[in-house]
């Protein structure tokens, strides 16, 4: 198992810029099913997480009528709180993927930030993308640009995240619940808990940039570069398209 | 001073309280303590049998908000119980003696009960120059404190100064004014933060401590779980008003007439850990929030320096602006928006302009 995984880290490290000749129709599977469908739910969570997340921070507008007869502040609580549940498996299950599923699916987990070629490519990709590049290069999967947005931007805010917002969940389930007990370490970094509040708060502005980034890249590249990306993320394959 | 083999019981007859006086502290303390009917016989057997327990209560650089507060003790009455029958040897505000012979007391308690009196410490040590910047007694409070620190059982941390360090160690912290834990690391340190804490918590602690003759449990901040396991939140009488979505968004509106939630204005209430809410003030006649003005997390590490307390979203001072994640995740994001709408637009410059030739030229 562990070998297995090794081989295959390896080969997700030496993945080949320029794609295989063996892919005659320039079509290749990258996406599998469960990867994609983590990333459209996973994209779902985000959207009402944010939402949810922004009014918990910022409050909405005083509600008319009977305190009894008005639950809305708990429901967008309530919200959050399921849907970070979703979210939280969804993360378990694609780590999961990352260590079972094709070498693809590893990708957003690491950087290869030792290698040289790799910061080769990641400068090409930066000069393409400043139009100085007149061709980009075409990879199997994320480039290694985009694997740098994935890890650092994506990867890792979420995670912290699910810390976090563990942690500050684990403030109203009371000091006995096991949210506290596995997260309630974050209190030792940050003693006051407006501060937890605070930098989770960050986060969540950290994720809507990723997300105007990511979602404007995907919908550009689809259209000025030689292969497929919003598809991709679809039906799964990627095709090249010359 | 007493002889060593001193119990609790035989001060308190000395002080003449009655033995149903002393039978009714017994109860009220234990109801205080949230423990059951019959902890009170067990209260009354350990203070009729142990030795009694001294008490050191000193003073670094503090405003002794707390000690007014410890005075004010309405359950049980601390002018009967507490002070009398408490073996407070040494508190430099309100005891008899003065000069040189409150100093005698320091020494003949450390050398008397070496290893068996409680120290109480009331604000902290500024170590700045020297610890100039606070002398007690002549000597500078820090080195009074580690003094007495050395032969003390255990240290208690009153109030937000002696605990997280308060209003001397906002920034810039001129005096570099240090909670205990960060100066005394060799020695149990209980915290009781609060600016000031609540008498009925700071008496409660004391007779635990000495009835017990044991530590309460401590959570993870090393604060009592008896005291500050929950949140003014988790208690507070406004909270229907959270969960429906009420809130008050200016002082004069009618939600704030109504006595809505004050979250909007900056409450700080759900992130700081006291019991205000379950106890209350005066005697148990209110408390801010009740009073209508929000919490201000005056128990928690730096509550001086997280911006304004009437702000929902604190200051973040890193970014060298005063803002907050709102302000600069807006900003963060509003710039990469910006940057990706300029980039497109080139993009589609860039393929509009190209002759379809040049396409074909490039393949």
């Amino acid at each position: 198992m562990l070998d297995k995984s090794l081989q295959a880290l390896t080969a997700a490290v030496t993945l080949d810029p320029v794609r295989s000749s063996s892919s005659e129709r320039g079509v290749v599977y990258v996406y599998e099913a469960p990867v994609r469908l983590w990333h459209w739910i996973n994209a779902a969570a985000i959207l009402v997480l944010s939402l949810s997340g922004y009014f918990i921070g910022s409050a909405i507008p005083t509600m008319p009528g009977e305190t009894s007869d008005n639950f809305l502040f708990g429901y967008i609580r309530f919200a959050h709180y399921l849907t970070a549940y979703v979210l939280t498996l969804g993360f378990l299950l694609r780590i999961y993927w990352a260590i079972v599923g094709n070498p693809y699916a590893k990708q957003i987990f690491y950087v290869p930030l030792w290698r040289k070629s790799y910061w080769r490519e990641v400068w090409h990709e930066i000069r393409w993308y400043a139009f100085v590049a007149a061709e980009p290069k075409e990879y199997v999967a994320h480039n290694p640009l985009a694997q740098l947005a994935m890890f650092f931007m994506f990867t890792l805010t979420i995670a912290f995240m699910i810390v976090t917002g563990f942690a500050l969940y684990a403030q109203g389930t009371g000091n006995d619940s096991w949210q506290y007990r596995l997260f309630g370490w974050v209190f030792s970094i940050w003693p006051n808990s407006q501060d937890v509040h605070t930098w989770h708060h960050l986060g969540l502005w950290m994720i809507m940039t990723f997300a105007l980034i990511h979602i404007y890249t995907a919908v550009r590249e689809e259209i000025v570069s030689r292969q497929s990306i919003v598809s991709s993320i679809i039906f799964g394959e990627r095709e090249f398209r010359d | 001073m007493g002889g060593a083999t001193e119990t609790f019981y035989s001060v308190i007859r000395r002080q003449g309280i009655t033995r149903r006086s002393f039978h009714k502290f017994c109860s009220l303390t234990a109801t205080s303590l949230g423990l059951g009917p019959l902890a009170a016989s067990q209260i009354a057997n350990a203070l009729e049998t142990k030795p009694r327990v001294p008490v050191i209560w000193m003073h670094g650089l503090e405003c002794t908000c707390c000690s007014e507060s410890f005075i004010r003790s309405a359950h049980p009455l601390a002018k009967d119980v507490v002070l009398s029958m408490i073996s407070l040897d040494y508190d430099d505000p309100i005891m008899a003696a003065a000069g040189h012979q409150a100093e005698a007391i320091l020494e003949e308690t450390r050398a008397k009960y070496k290893g068996q009196y409680v120290l109480a410490v009331e604000g902290n040590p500024p170590l700045n120059e020297g610890g100039m910047f606070c002398i007690d007694g002549g000597k500078p409070f820090v080195e009074k404190l580690k003094a007495m620190a050395a032969d003390s059982i255990v240290i208690i941390a009153w109030g937000t100064c002696a605990s997280w360090g308060c209003v001397q160690s906002a920034k810039p912290n001129p005096t570099q004014a240090t909670p205990i834990d960060k100066v005394i690391t060799n020695k149990p340190i209980i915290k009781v933060p609060g600016c000031p804490p609540i008498a009925e918590v700071m008496t409660a602690l004391v007779t635990f401590i000495t009835t017990f003759g044991k530590l309460p449990e401590l959570d993870r901040q090393g604060r009592p779980k008896m005291f500050y396991s929950q949140r003014i939140h988790d208690k507070c009488y406004r909270r229907p008003h959270f969960d429906a979505g009420q809130f008050v968004e200016r002082w004069d509106d009618e939600s704030a007439r109504k006595g809505y939630c004050l979250y909007k204005m900056g409450c700080k209430g759900p992130t700081t850990y006291n019991a205000c809410s379950a106890v209350r003030w005066n005697g148990g006649v209110s408390f801010p929030i009740q009073s209508g003005h929000g919490c201000f997390g005056c128990s928690e590490d730096g509550f001086w320096d997280k911006g304004s307390f009437y702000d929902r979203l604190t200051t973040i001072k890193q970014f060298g602006i005063e803002a907050n994640a709102d302000q600069i995740g807006m900003a963060a994001a509003g710039a990469v928006g910006l940057a990706v709408a300029t980039h497109a637009a080139v993009t589609a410059a860039k393929r509009l302009t190209r002759k379809p030739g040049r396409v074909a030229q490039e393949k």
